[in-house]
């Protein structure tokens, strides 16, 4: 008895093969960035500059005679990071209300909530920090940290509003009225049923709006408040090393916003049921 | 002899979409322990009617009352009425982020503040009394339709409620689960509990109801017992449409 040969299904085309495959990948990655590095390194060359990168590593953390010590990067991005979070913490309350406003059926809930997501959406970052700082902070007498953090909490609270829009409008009608024909209430719905299920559609674009904050943040720079970028811009001024400090600054920033959005998709595996 | 009260009673019930008439004149009783098989074609307002019984819709005209209580939009009394009113849906609408047992407790423990030992107890009781003591922790999506069907009518017992409607629970099932279903509805018949049934299922209708009621354009044409409505329908289009569905 002989078995026939297996079934091979036919190749994808040579030159698919050649673009998919790991090796050629490889090389072409390699010689992007490469090309890259080259053209910055050449054009720094040509004007002149003088590259210190070994004075980089002060800024993150000294070794005194009086012992350790965090360098100012490190103070700034702590700072950053208190400043995001807090704004985040409140954009997500803030944003959760004028979702609800919105979805409430109310004429005036949905009219005050358009007329806030309008006015924020159509209103640049920096102007409504001017605004918060040198309208509002007098008149409320917010200092520049709390007037930096209200900021960015309003302008995300308007993007994130839509995003919990969106994902309580994705959850199926049907669960609304399972959950009414057991006698829940509309605030019990929402707690029980139709907010834990929304987590899950909301998890991705709310991870993005977290990044975007942490990002939108170093704009408070222009107002002194002693973040991350303030502190670069400072050791500039004193060492003029811009390449070098903002190369790092830059790269600091992505460090916190991947670490961040890796952290989300284990979070997410956590609210995953089975489908 | 017709001293008992009515547990639902509707009287002159008017309901429109917009311009659209739903429910025309309806005039409808049911005494406790009865049970009702609705039905008639698709459109005719049989999932609008009960649906107004447990207050997912309101009528615009007319007077209901369910269990003593007035239903109308607004009323402070209809999560109370809805404790007392089962539903149990054509799509399950089990909720999918919590397991076969805390989709059963979740009613009890929240609505009825009962203790969580007690609402599990609850729980696993209606779980057997619908064959799937075993299935309590998967989650509904790891259900058959069938099973899942169950699963919601063990959550509409588990409110202890004193009415269940059923709004054409079997129309979404494959066919070898329909009688899984059908069999755990007669049983519950049986234990005396007052039904509303929307259903297509004549065979079941037969077995179990006290009342048939045929709806057709928003009203209701015929009303009668089983025994008469198969047999000897009064109205052309009611005999129409038993040949239709009877006719394989």
């Amino acid at each position: 008895m002989s078995t026939p040969p297996p079934y091979a299904p036919p190749k994808p085309p040579f030159l698919v093969r050649l673009f998919d495959g790991v090796f050629l990948s490889l090389v072409l990655y390699v010689a992007v960035i490469g090309g890259i590095v080259y053209v910055a390194y050449n054009g720094s060359q040509a004007m002149g500059y003088n590259w210190q990168w070994y004075r980089v590593p002060q800024y993150f953390y000294r070794l005194t005679d009086d012992g350790f010590q965090w360098g100012e990067i490190m103070i700034g991005l702590v700072k950053t990071l208190q400043l995001s979070a807090t704004a985040f913490g409140i954009a997500l309350a803030l944003g959760l209300l004028v979702a609800l406003l919105r979805l409430s059926g109310l004429l005036v809930g949905s009219a005050v909530a358009l007329v806030f997501l309008e006015i924020v959406r159509n209103t640049p970052l920096l102007v409504l920090l001017y605004l918060f700082y040198y309208v509002l902070g007098p008149i409320f007498g917010l200092d520049r940290y709390w007037a930096s953090i209200l900021c960015l909490a309003v302008y995300h609270a308007a993007l994130i509003s839509e995003i919990f829009r969106a994902a309580i409008n994705a959850v199926p009608k049907g669960q609304w009225e399972a959950a009414k024909s057991i006698g829940m209430g509309q605030a019990q719905a929402y707690r029980y049923i139709v907010l834990p299920q929304s987590v899950r559609f909301m998890l991705p674009p709310m991870t993005g709006e977290a990044v975007n904050m942490i990002k939108s943040s170093a704009i408070v720079s222009v107002i002194a408040v002693a973040e991350l970028t303030t502190m670069g811009r400072n050791i500039i001024s004193d060492t003029y090393m811009s390449f070098e400090i903002w190369f790092t600054i830059a790269a600091v920033y992505m460090a916190v916003t991947l670490i961040l959005s890796i952290g989300v998709s284990y979070v997410e595996k956590r609210y995953a049921h089975p489908e | 002899m017709n001293t008992v009260l009515p547990i639902i009673e509707a009287v002159n019930l008017d309901k429109y979409y917009d311009k659209f008439q739903a429910l025309k004149d309806i005039n409808f009783s049911v005494k406790p322990g009865e049970r009702v098989v609705i039905c008639g074609p698709s459109g005719s307002g049989k999932s609008t009617l009960i649906r107004c019984f447990n207050g997912l819709e309101f009528h615009d005209a007319g007077k209901l009352i369910v269990d003593g209580i007035e239903v109308f939009e607004g009323s402070k009394q209809i999560r109370k009425l809805r404790q007392e009113v089962g539903m149990v849906f054509q799509q399950f609408n089990l909720f999918p982020h919590l397991s076969v047992l805390d989709n059963l407790t979740i009613g009890p423990i929240r609505v009825r503040k009962m203790s969580k030992p007690d609402a599990e107890e609850l729980a696993r009781k209606y779980l057997d009394k619908v064959h799937i003591p075993e299935q309590a922790d998967k989650f509904p999506a790891q259900l058959s339709g069938g099973q899942q069907q169950r699963v919601a009518i063990a959550r509409s017992l588990c409110m202890e409620s004193r009415i269940i409607l059923f709004d054409e629970p079997t129309s979404a099932l494959d066919p070898e689960m329909i009688n899984e279903v059908l069999d755990v509805m007669v049983e519950l018949a049986d234990t005396g509990m007052t039904m509303v049934c929307v259903t297509h299922e004549m065979g079941f209708a037969r077995k179990v109801a006290d009342k048939m009621v045929f709806m057709e354009a928003g009203q209701i044409i015929e009303t009668a017992p089983p025994s008469e409505f198969f047999t000897a329908p009064k109205t052309e289009r009611c005999r129409l449409f038993l040949d239709q569905i009877l006719a394989h």
